[in-house]
């Protein structure tokens, strides 16, 4: 699949006119860019690192296609692949819509991590995936990430994480929720360690994940115009009843505020990731 | 009769409950409130400062709700900001510095989310507090007094021991919102609450929490007196108990404590 993330647009939608979220319409060969409305040959996207050669609006990527782009051909190993989601509230049909999910995403859980080389670099790699359940962490998720932290730390490796994650995974509770201390901790263990973390910031990253690992980077870069937050805007126009500024939530909005070090681009990200690791080596 | 979770939900948020600085009052013989993040301001919603515990020095911190609605407009509803949270993690690295166990006290409905807390970084804000928690060289006791809500409680309960007053909750975050997303019906949270797993001794089950303190059949605010003292005792025990281990043994024990949560 060209475009990891296929939906209609729908013309009732509240912000018609530069929807942020990935809904792009496939038909055929062709699929419609959300953000500038382009026709696009999907070979096009493709070649382009599944961004919009008329507008730069960077699609969701799936974690396969990710790694494709970051980890040098054949130099990546997956760790942990077949970890198995826990249902420990015995939520109502949580376990048969992974198991949907798994059909659907051929992906086990919201993370895949490895190790992998980047220009010949070694490093440790955990990558999200939107598509499954809204990368979501759970406690495999969790589990996943900070397996990868501290086998960062055990083989003396950079670490890179790509986010992308609505934040915690509601259907596991609390268990879900520690796993923001988890992560945090293992962060912490590696900075003791002294190794380098980047952290990168894609669309949409949210919540929990905000609130834990996608933070704590040495480095925290962010593609851009992705939408990065902690409460997401549709709560925090609930709550303040008032229009939100443009651009609000945005990677250039983070990077004014001072929470992002810099803003690459998809084409740049591989690059820009090899120059900093070696300036840390 | 045996409570169900949502009857511990709606005792956790009463407005008669017992707050921080009532248990502050009760337990430490002296408290000095320090104030601000030394960055942008100071959030009222997490208090904190030095207090005495039998003549020994302990940093204590505390997420504040108000009892009146002027009060909690002023506590912000003990919804805290970025303010609170870099508050807390001044006021506990200066807890390590001078060798101070941390004790915090627990009472939010969650993170606040305005627009002003997203600019000033909520999510960094939590997240580099529970980092900075897992290091901290000094004994750590969280103690869930009443409503523990999402990444707002679990920004500064990150801990050696965590210890729930019996109908005190502690959850993702509230079942008005697990069930608004996950039933698609915002009526239905009395049983989402029923589901998620949030009382004291669904939490110790689970192995996430330690300790459950007890209180009178109608709640805390009934013998304030009486459950502080037991808060105390609890809290001198605790101290006893982490005192004994070496610095590294203390951290990886609070490392392995979360580590094994999966």
């Amino acid at each position: 699949m060209i475009i990891d993330k296929i939906k209609k647009v729908s013309i009732q939608e509240e912000t018609p006119k530069k929807n942020v979220r990935a809904a792009d319409m496939l038909i055929g060969k062709w699929v419609k860019c959300d953000a500038c409305k382009e026709i696009l040959y999907k070979e096009d996207v493709r070649k382009n690192y599944s961004v919009c050669p008329n507008c730069g609006k960077h699609f969701r990527l799936s974690a396969r296609r990710r790694i494709a782009q970051i980890i040098d051909e054949g130099t990546f190993n997956e760790l942990n692949a077949d970890m198995q989601t826990r249902d420990p509230l015995n939520f109502e049909g949580y376990l048969k819509k992974i198991e949907s999910l798994h059909e659907k995403t051929k992906i086990k859980e919201a993370v895949t991590t490895g190790i992998g080389e980047i220009n010949g670099e070694k490093v440790v790699i955990a990558v999200m995936d939107g598509n499954f359940m809204m990368g979501s962490m759970g406690s495999v998720v969790g589990e996943k990430i900070t397996i990868a932290v501290e086998k960062a730390i055990e083989e003396k490796l950079p670490l890179i994480i790509f986010c992308v994650s609505g934040g915690a995974r509601m259907q596991e509770g609390m268990i879900s929720l520690m796993q923001m201390a988890k992560t945090s901790a293992a962060i912490a263990k590696l900075n003791d360690a002294g190794l380098l973390y980047i952290s990168v910031l894609t669309d949409p990253t949210y919540g929990g994940v905000t609130a834990s690992f996608a933070m704590l980077g040495d480095i925290v870069l962010a593609e851009p115009k992705a939408m990065i937050g902690f409460a997401g805007p549709r709560v925090i126009k609930q709550t303040i009843k008032m229009e939100l500024p443009d651009g609000f939530q945005t990677s250039e909005f983070l990077l004014e505020h001072g929470f992002v070090d810099k803003i690459v681009e998809r084409k740049d990200m591989k690059d820009m990731l090899h120059k900093l690791i070696l300036m840390h080596k | 009769m045996s409570k169900t979770a949502w009857d511990k939900v709606t005792m956790a948020r009463q407005l008669e409950r017992p707050t921080a600085l009532d248990y502050i009052d009760k337990i430490f013989d002296d408290f000095v409130e320090l104030h601000g993040d030394r960055v942008f301001g100071d959030d009222k919603s997490i208090v904190g400062g030095i207090a005495t515990l039998n003549g020994m020095n302990v940093t204590v911190i505390g997420e504040q709700k108000g009892k009146t609605t002027k009060e909690n407009i002023e506590r912000n509803f003990g919804m805290p900001n970025p303010e609170g949270y870099r508050k807390a993690v001044r006021l506990m690295k200066q807890a390590e510095k001078f060798k101070r166990p941390i004790i915090t006290f627990i009472d939010t409905p969650g993170a606040n989310p305005i627009l002003g807390a997203e600019e000033r970084g909520q999510g960094e804000a939590i997240g580099r507090s529970m980092m900075e928690m897992s290091k901290l060289k000094v004994p750590i006791i969280a103690i869930v007094i009443g409503e523990g809500a999402s990444g707002g409680a679990l920004a500064i309960s990150v801990g050696d021991k965590i210890i729930m007053l019996e109908n005190s909750v502690y959850y993702i975050l509230s079942p008005e919102g697990f069930a608004s997303i996950l039933y698609k019906d915002s009526s239905r949270a009395e049983e989402a609450a029923e589901n998620m797993k949030i009382t004291a001794d669904e939490l110790k089950n689970m192995g996430i929490i330690d300790e459950i303190i007890e209180e009178p059949e109608n709640g805390a605010q009934n013998d304030i007196d009486n459950v502080s003292k037991k808060i105390k005792k609890c809290i001198e025990d605790s101290i006893k108990e982490l005192s004994k281990l070496d610095v590294e043994e203390l951290l990886n024990k609070r490392y392995n404590k979360y580590r094994k949560i999966i």
